[in-house]
């Protein structure tokens, strides 16, 4: 077994040293009837390397992977390019086998990274501080609605039905057990956001309203109107970013005056994965740092006057508090923390910039071509690189019928709102640097068809 | 703040190095010190090429982001360097022994990561219709049919996306099973003294009481104390097996029997599986819901803090209340339970707890490990971990004093305490002395119920040569720390920084950086 | 004016029906480099044995509990900016809040300072 490097002489010499005459003396403290006296019964046995990559290519096989053909999708999961080195050093032992940094004079590589990671996400959301991340997206939104509930006292959040469905799910779930009040709505299918309604609601008992920016449907509105409505009422504005990568063109959240920004950081460096591991991104205002969830790193000096970097603000964390803890969570996403500074550091502001503006611009260019489509109407006034498009019929079918013509056709909303009839034919399309005006013409052309 | 900021990343302190005089650069040959992003980049550069955008309409709203945003950007050879270096100031399992009790790491194998990156694994977007991932649901069920088999219990659920939201996995099963009986009533969660700060901080969350049990003397959960407690507002127990104290809790069957025969549910935390996986089943303790710890057992990287995987064995009362998503093998086929379908024949599932459908990265890792070794190997896995760690303990309990040595063999780790240590020497002393020897230290102060505590797992990745390297170490070490050697409370003295003050980090926070004043500002 | 101190080592100086609360030297020494305080707010109204404070060293967080029972009139601000003056002088500038009394007679369970250092003595 090539993992094990214990020899069967040195077994026999490490029992004896221990004076133990087998192996199953070491294990009598496991009642006698349910000690397993063999491989378990079924299972198969060890494999060679070459056996295991065998098994595992044949079924990566069986799936259709994105760069197999025209690809659109998008709702909180976004196809960017990786460049090359950042899977390479992400892949250096001294980072990919490192644990959690507990001995700041061995682990400086890790808390400094991580020390550029949360300056580089709250200069990106426009907040004051940022943490060294979450597991991902959705969990960062629904801590967020528990740090404003401990922040305001308040247990009542109002949540935009442009929010991601899974993210309002998680949030429905949690609230069960923590008692908060969650007003939740679904989007309709305009140009308008529910920024008024949304406004209309907030009244003394809220504790934060939570609005996803750019929306579920790709939308875009100013949320000053919105800071300024919640903080009128002592409630905070929660904001939640799904495409990071937008923020390249438009104004941060932190901008307008947000007081928490999450957001799901998978876009920069971290790729699809099938839904994980991601990573979630948590900024908030210098005064609520203390209440903020997660991982922190911060600067300080050696005993030699150096500077250096260390875990710190740890007793707000479960294995200090227990059961007085700001949270449940225990660790972050460090690695891919690491991918999204690293692609963040390839970038810079000039790379990111372009990068938005060629996502915005091959967007814009791929809904004026769709809209074109007989029987297709383009929701969106505003968007970055994601739209909706309304088919005039049931869009999941047609999105099942593209896959086998070999075409990825985007997030039909029928799979995220499968209760929701008045959204059934909606389809929400991604564009990014990765489509070509090809692979738009390419859907285009197959929607004519199946829509004729 | 920016006063710490300018001390700049030049050592502002004398060298140590024997007769050698200062460097100019600050660096010593290979111990290159490397500064920040911020002080070395530009909002200028890029180590990319985009194509330029073909049209210039603007669909933003008007809300362009017109103002700088700062962020540096390196070419792609300094990036490459920067990080490079960063690595360079680290400890990593690939450059030795990780005997971080409880907490530890294995050998990660490079086939593992091979294989997480073919593109039928890591291009799939969670979205994409269910006929086109048929593969990925396929993984899923078969790591899953691993996972169920291997613990003995009735489902999995895969979703969780770290150990300690596995826990709380669990316990919002436990929850929602109470209330569907009408006994949400019962509110109080038992937990032993020496458990992890994760249980009780789960519990509470779910809006439970945690009251502690205590331990006996030999280091386990006092079986007497547990019972006497047991009663109808009794929700459950959350025992860690084998325990923190590195021992077995050979009461558990009865501990559970008794607990379900008082009407409560057994969570067993899971995170030391890797010591008697294919030697006994969890399942067979009467255990009701488990987390398991993929990078613990299954060998997925740890990534310097995550991201993690920790799925949730589940016994088959618990079943139903499991959360959603999950994959269905219906024939040939593989379904992918999500809300939709939930309320045809899941209704009792307790919810979603995350987006999407897991750690599908850290799934294809830990079944390429788990089918590397099959059967026979994950059982000579547990039972070569308990052999390093017994070696450890038997080896070093003449020097350094051992509170369980007599309570039988340990399992995956060996429990020692500073008693003896000279007046003023502690465990953090001899930690940091490890460091210099070249070893990343063990798990410090923790379980709470042992003063001074070190908690030392080798897993059963490392060689006896290894070993033995590692024990003339900690030897050396604890001797030093029993005479009282003044050099120890100064260690280490070799790694890339000194100790850390940690006071000053926690009194000024200094979260994000900030350009220092310059000699105009700071003058006003 | 008079001191009293608890067993979970707050002490408590009274003047007519204003308290002042803090932690004794025999605590922060306990705790170790304090690098956060929380102190309640301005007309927060506390019950005796209530949570009423937070104090954290590096490594441990501990709840402080309100000696007496009544209404605060200030948490101490200078606590804020420099949490170490409860190292420095934790029986002075390092008090953490004021209170006016709701039960004086609360304080008659409490002890005196001679009967606090024989009960530290013991610990």
């Amino acid at each position: 077994m090539r993992y094990l490097p214990l020899t069967q002489p040195d077994r026999a010499a490490m029992l004896a040293a221990i004076g133990a005459s087998s192996i199953d003396d070491l294990f009598v403290d496991v009642p006698e009837a349910i000690r397993l006296d063999g491989p378990i019964a079924g299972l198969p046995g060890h494999a060679s390397e070459l056996a295991v990559e065998r098994h595992m290519t044949a079924l990566a096989r069986k799936n259709m992977s994105a760069g197999d053909g025209p690809f659109f999708l998008g709702c909180g999961a976004y196809r960017h390019h990786v460049p090359a080195s950042v899977d390479h050093i992400i892949q250096r032992g001294e980072f990919l086998t490192a644990y959690t940094p507990y001995q700041p004079e061995i682990a400086q590589g890790t808390l400094q990274m991580l020390f550029e990671f949360q300056t580089q996400v709250a200069r990106l959301l426009g907040t004051d501080v940022a943490n060294a991340s979450m597991y991902d997206g959705s969990t960062a939104c629904w801590e967020a609605i528990g740090m404003a509930r401990r922040i305001t006292r308040r247990g009542k959040a109002i949540l935009s039905g442009g929010l991601h469905p899974h993210y309002v799910s998680v949030a429905r779930t949690m609230a069960k057990y923590t008692g908060d009040a969650l007003d939740v709505a679904v989007p309709a299918l305009t140009a308008e956001t529910d920024l008024e309604a949304l406004i209309a609601k907030i009244d003394g008992d809220t504790s934060c309203v939570v609005v996803q920016y750019p929306d579920i449907l790709g939308r875009i509105a100013d949320l000053r109107p919105l800071a300024d409505a919640c903080h009128a009422q002592k409630a905070l504005l929660i904001a939640v970013v799904t495409e990071p990568v937008a923020l390249g063109a438009i104004k941060s959240p932190g901008e307008m005056d947000a007081d928490i920004v999450v957001g799901e950081g998978q876009s920069i460096g971290v790729g699809l994965q099938f839904g994980g591991p991601y990573v979630g991104l948590f900024g908030c205002k210098d005064k609520y740092v203390r209440q903020m969830p997660g991982r922190l790193t911060g600067e300080t000096v050696d005993a030699d006057g150096r500077r250096g970097f260390v875990l710190t603000l740890s007793t707000r964390e479960q294995h200090i508090r227990r059961e007085k803890a700001t949270s449940n969570i225990c660790t972050n996403s460090g690695l891919c923390a690491l991918a999204f500074s690293i692609h963040m550091t390839l970038l810079g502001e000039a790379g990111l910039r372009a990068l938005a503006a060629a996502n915005h611009a091959g967007a814009v260019a791929a809904a004026e071509r769709l809209a074109k489509v007989p029987g297709v109407r383009l929701v969106n006034e505003t968007f970055f690189n994601e739209f909706t498009l309304d088919l005039g019929r049931e869009a999941r079918p047609i999105v099942r019928a593209l896959a086998d013509k070999g075409i990825l056709a985007g997030v039909s909303l029928g799979r995220l709102y499968p209760d929701e009839a008045g959204l059934a034919n909606g389809l929400v399309i991604a564009v990014t640097e990765t489509t070509t005006a090809e692979d738009v013409e390419t859907l285009a052309q197959a929607l004519e068809e199946v829509l004729a | 703040m920016s006063a710490i900021n300018q001390s700049g990343w030049r050592p502002t302190a004398p060298q140590q190095g024997g007769n050698a005089a200062p460097t100019f650069t600050g660096n010593k040959a290979l111990m290159l010190e490397e500064p920040l992003i911020f002080e070395i980049g530009d909002n200028h550069t890029t180590g990319v090429e985009v194509a330029p955008p073909v049209t210039a309409t603007s669909r933003l709203g008007g809300l362009a982001r017109t103002a700088a945003i700062d962020l540096p950007g390196l070419s792609e050879p300094e990036t490459v360097r920067h990080y490079t270096r960063l690595s360079r100031q680290n400890y990593a399992i690939d450059l030795g022994l990780f005997p971080l009790g409880s907490c530890t790491m294995k050998h990660n194998p490079r086939l593992n990561e091979k294989m997480a990156r073919l593109p039928g694994f890591a291009d799939l977007h969670p979205l994409q219709p269910i006929d086109t991932v048929q593969g990925a649901l396929e993984v899923i069920q078969q790591l899953a049919h691993w996972l169920v088999t291997l613990t003995g219990m009735h489902s999995v659920a895969m979703s969780p996306k770290a150990g300690a939201h596995g826990e709380l996995c669990g316990i919002l099963a436990i929850k929602a099973a109470l209330e569907k009986r009408g006994e949400g009533h019962r509110k109080v969660i038992l937990v032993p003294e020496s458990a992890h700060g994760t249980n009780p901080a789960t519990a509470a969350f779910a809006g439970f009481a945690v009251e502690d049990i205590p331990a006996t003397a030999d280091g386990r959960v006092d079986t007497a104390a547990l019972k006497a407690r047991l009663g109808p507002d009794i929700a459950g127990v959350m025992i860690t097996n084998p325990n923190t104290c590195g021992l077995f809790e050979r009461d558990l069957r009865t501990i559970s029997e008794a607990v379900h025969a008082a009407g409560g549910y057994v969570y067993c935390d899971g995170a030391n599986f890797n010591a008697i996986v294919g030697r006994v089943r969890p399942g067979d303790l009467g255990v009701d819901a488990m987390h398991i710890n993929l990078h613990k057992t299954f060998s997925t990287p740890h990534g310097g803090g995550g991201p993690g995987s920790g799925p949730v064995v589940f016994s088959e009362r618990l079943t139903p209340f499991a959360p959603l998503p999950f994959v269905e093998k219906r024939g040939d086929h593989f379904a992918l339970v999500e809300e939709e379908t939930a309320q045809d024949h899941h209704a009792d599932s307790f919810g979603r707890m995350t987006a999407f459908h897991g750690q599908m990265g850290m799934f294809t890792r830990a079944l390429t490990y788990i089918l590397s070794h099959g059967a026979d190997g994950l059982r000579q896995v547990a039972e070569d971990a308990v052999l390093n760690a017994n070696y450890v303990l038997r080896s070093l309990s003449d020097v350094l004093d051992a509170p369980f040595a007599a309570s039988g063999p340990c399992m995956h780790e060996a429990i020692f305490s500073d008693k003896g240590f000279a007046e003023g020497f502690s465990t953090i002393d001899v930690a940091k002395a490890l460091i210099d020897e070249g070893f990343h230290p063990m798990t410090m102060y923790f379980p709470l119920v042992v003063h001074g505590a070190m908690l030392v797992e080798p897993t059963e990745t490392e060689s006896k040569a290894t070993l033995d390297q590692f024990i003339g170490a900690l030897r050396s070490v604890a001797e030093r720390a029993l005479a009282g050697d003044e050099t120890l409370r100064t260690a280490p003295h070799f790694a890339p920084r000194s100790r850390l003050d940690e006071t000053l980090a926690a009194r000024k926070p200094v979260l994000v950086w900030k350009a220092p004043e310059t000699t105009a500002e700071a003058a006003e | 004016m008079s001191r009293y101190f608890t067993q979970d080592h707050e002490w408590i100086d009274v003047d007519g029906e204003t308290g002042t609360v803090g932690i004794s030297d025999y605590a922060q020494g306990q705790l170790g480099d304090i690098v956060f305080v929380e102190v309640p707010e301005d007309g927060k109204k506390l019950t005796k044995g209530d949570d009423a404070a937070v104090v954290e060293s590096v490594k441990a967080a501990s709840d402080v509990y309100s000696p007496v029972s009544g209404t605060v009139i200030e948490g101490n601000p200078a606590l804020a900016d420099d949490p170490a003056l409860v190292n420095s002088d934790p029986e002075g500038e390092g008090w953490f809040y004021k209170i006016t009394l709701s039960d004086p007679s609360e304080l008659e369970a409490l002890m005196d300072e001679s009967a606090y250092e024989a009960f530290v003595a013991k610990l």
